[in-house]
């Protein structure tokens, strides 16, 4: 039995009277592919965002890596309206920013790729190692940090190399064609050195055979980096394919849970992808 | 070979304008207009740079330079007017007495000290500008695009308003302003004249922005710039970064400001109005955002148009006996505005775009158009 490295707990987020993600409680184990599944709109994304610290969760509490990084409880106006289905009754709140929780080791990529277009491949590579850096401003101006500067870049170009990008170092990122922009996100993020790697959709937008490829490549990053991975996605293959445990979610509710011949055929997730028979 | 061919041409560039700012100061009588132009330049430069740093490359769009060159210009004004002219310029209300304490104490100390004073009262400028960033930075930086530029805009304003307010009469003089500031200082024991001492200062600064542009840290400005979003999931403390660059900006802002006041050896609340801040964005713009070459060119080419080049508009013209309307004080501004249209018209995004300067793209600019030349003859 392998540790857990995330754990959400009775997650909540309620925008205004709507209820995006209901009581939303996952756990991810170290060492293996995770998947978030689910109609569009079902939540996903928001889910995302909340493990992320982009958005404060309504309701709930997110654990990872042994650190509580966002904990909440419905206050003040939400008090009022508030309508999941679970409320904590530790009166709690721990707030982190997306950057604290990235320095943890919890990386992302975003469903529409968002690249630092008119930077070099290279530089959005290196830009994700500056997160690291310990000297100062005043030191980094005045190259006082050679040694710590040649680390960076050589740890940028390994990455090139093994995502095998290497060939377009130089070029403006929004230069590369889509499947590789969707591949530099992920290098990337992989530069922040995650322990944890949280993949919006990384298929979207890709044919049969690009989703394939992926499927390969995802895994093989998982080996050589040691991750632990949690994506969404719409390519019912490509889940079924590498992950190990699946979560449906539905209008914002878990509706099933398991491995993905147990989520295949469990009738709540049918009727959620394909709609309810007709009587 | 091309690194080195690069290194030589720019080493050989600067010495050349060395030689010819020495030339310059010697002949200074005669090219008093090339002088003041030249001067004046130079700090815009720094201060198109310095704005540059903060909207080209951290993308927030702050419009509160003027305020922080007027920190910068009173502070150093006020701490380097000789003692023996305090009574002149505060003639109104009379002197802080603080601020006569601290004169007489600089005017006993060594005559080292006093030589690098004025230095120390630029820099006393920068750090107070640089601590009023930090500070307002907390509640300005939260703010986004539109409202960022309004915020420090209104920042400015209430500096300026704090600058003429009569309950602080007895140390800025109020609206009548700060006059009898001492010109540039010279550097080195009178080895580099006063001529060159703002230049010798701007190209400090502007090094120092280059390499933090250059630096890990100008990298995560930049990524600032690209994505917010995206560069916060990277691990970016956006606050941390985005009140360093405020910071450093106003820094030499100030610094800029302060030269101002040496150049212009009278200054007052007005002169740091709002329009000083257009002018300022309108060299960022003409020369590029995002790109420090830029600024410094459209720096030197904006003064000299507006102050220099189109002085011809000024006068009044005979042709024969027909006086041509129009030409009479005040058609310069006409004419540089129709200019500005034109130049923007016809380079989108400034003259150098977000590039930097490069010896490679001017040389082979150079032998393209010998080589169409060639074909045509």
């Amino acid at each position: 039995m392998s540790n857990i490295l995330l754990k959400t707990e009775h997650i909540t987020m309620q925008f205004g009277g709507v209820v995006a993600v209901d009581d939303l409680n996952i756990e991810i184990p170290e060492g293996k592919i995770t998947a978030l599944i689910g109609p569009n709109g079902a939540g996903k994304t928001t889910a995302f965002n909340v493990i992320t610290g982009g958005y404060q969760a309504t309701n709930g509490r997110v654990t990872f890596d042994g650190h509580v990084i966002g904990e909440n409880y419905p206050r003040s106006k939400m008090k009022k309206i508030y309508n999941g289905t679970y409320k904590t009754l530790n009166e709690r709140q721990v707030i982190n920013t997306p950057d604290k929780i990235t320095r943890l080791g919890m990386a992302r990529t975003f469903q529409n790729i968002r690249l630092f277009k008119d930077l070099s491949v290279f530089e959005n590579v290196l830009i994700a190692r500056h997160c690291h850096i310990k000297a100062g401003m005043l030191r980094s101006t005045f190259k006082l940090n050679a040694a710590e500067e040649l680390m960076m870049n050589q740890e940028a170009d390994k990455l090139l190399h093994t995502v095998d990008l290497h060939m377009h170092r130089d070029e403006k990122a929004s230069s590369l064609p889509y499947g590789k922009q969707r591949k530099l996100e992920i290098a990337r993020a992989l530069a922040t050195g995650p322990k944890l790697l949280l993949l919006d959709e990384p298929a979207a937008g890709m044919n049969p055979k690009e989703t394939e490829e992926l499927a390969l490549f995802i895994q093989e990053i998982k080996d050589s980096f040691s991750l632990t991975i949690f994506l969404i996605e719409h390519h019912m293959n490509l889940v079924m394919d590498i992950s190990d445990k699946i979560y449906v979610l539905d209008y914002g509710k878990t509706i099933a849970q398991g491995t993905a011949t147990e989520v295949q055929n469990d009738p709540a997730v049918i009727r959620a992808y394909l709609g309810v028979e007709e009587a | 070979m091309k690194i080195k061919r690069n290194t030589l041409l720019t080493t050989i560039t600067f010495a050349l304008l060395v030689v010819f700012l020495y030339w310059l100061s010697a002949n200074r009588l005669q090219h008093g207009m090339l002088v003041s132009v030249l001067q004046k330049g130079v700090i815009f430069a720094l201060v198109a740079v310095s704005m540059n740093l903060l909207n080209g490359f951290t993308g927030l769009f702050s419009l509160g330079q003027a305020g922080f060159m007027s920190i910068g210009a009173y502070t150093t004004a006020i701490l380097i007017i000789p003692v023996k002219s305090l009574d002149g310029v505060y003639y109104m209300n009379g002197v802080h007495p603080g601020i006569r304490a601290l004169k007489m104490m600089v005017a006993e100390s060594p005559a080292f000290v006093q030589s690098v004073f004025p230095f120390i009262a630029l820099l006393l400028g920068g750090l107070l500008a640089a601590g009023i960033a930090a500070i307002v930075g907390v509640a300005v930086l939260r703010l986004k695009s539109d409202y960022l530029a309004i915020a420090t805009l209104g920042l400015s304003e209430i500096v300026r308003a704090i600058f003429s307010s009569p309950q602080f009469d007895r140390v800025t003089n109020g609206s009548y302003g700060l006059n009898k500031i001492p010109n540039f200082p010279e550097m080195a024991w009178g080895l580099i004249p006063s001529l060159l001492t703002p230049f010798i200062v701007v190209t400090l600064c502007i090094v120092f922005i280059l390499l933090l542009i250059n630096s890990s840290y100008g990298r995560a400005f930049k990524a600032i710039r690209e994505d917010e979003i995206a560069a916060e999931a990277m691990g970016i403390n956006l606050f941390k970064h985005k009140s360093m660059s405020f910071v450093v900006s106003s820094f030499f802002s100030a610094i800029a400001g302060g030269l101002l006041a040496m150049y212009m050896r009278s200054i007052e609340a007005k002169t740091f109005s709002i329009t000083l801040t257009y002018d300022i964005l309108l060299i960022v713009v003409i020369g590029g955002i995002g790109s420090v070459t830029g600024s410094i060119l459209s720096a030197f080419l904006v003064t000299a148009a507006k102050e220099w080049w189109l002085r011809f508009f000024d006068q009044p013209l005979f042709i024969g006996d027909w006086q041509v309307p129009l030409f009479r004080t005040g058609f310069r501004m006409v004419i540089f505005s129709i200019l500005l249209m034109v130049v923007v018209l016809v380079y989108r995004k400034g003259l150098m775009g977000s590039t930097e300067f490069s010896w490679d793209r001017l040389l082979g600019r150079f032998r393209r158009t010998r080589k169409s030349n060639g074909g045509a003859a």
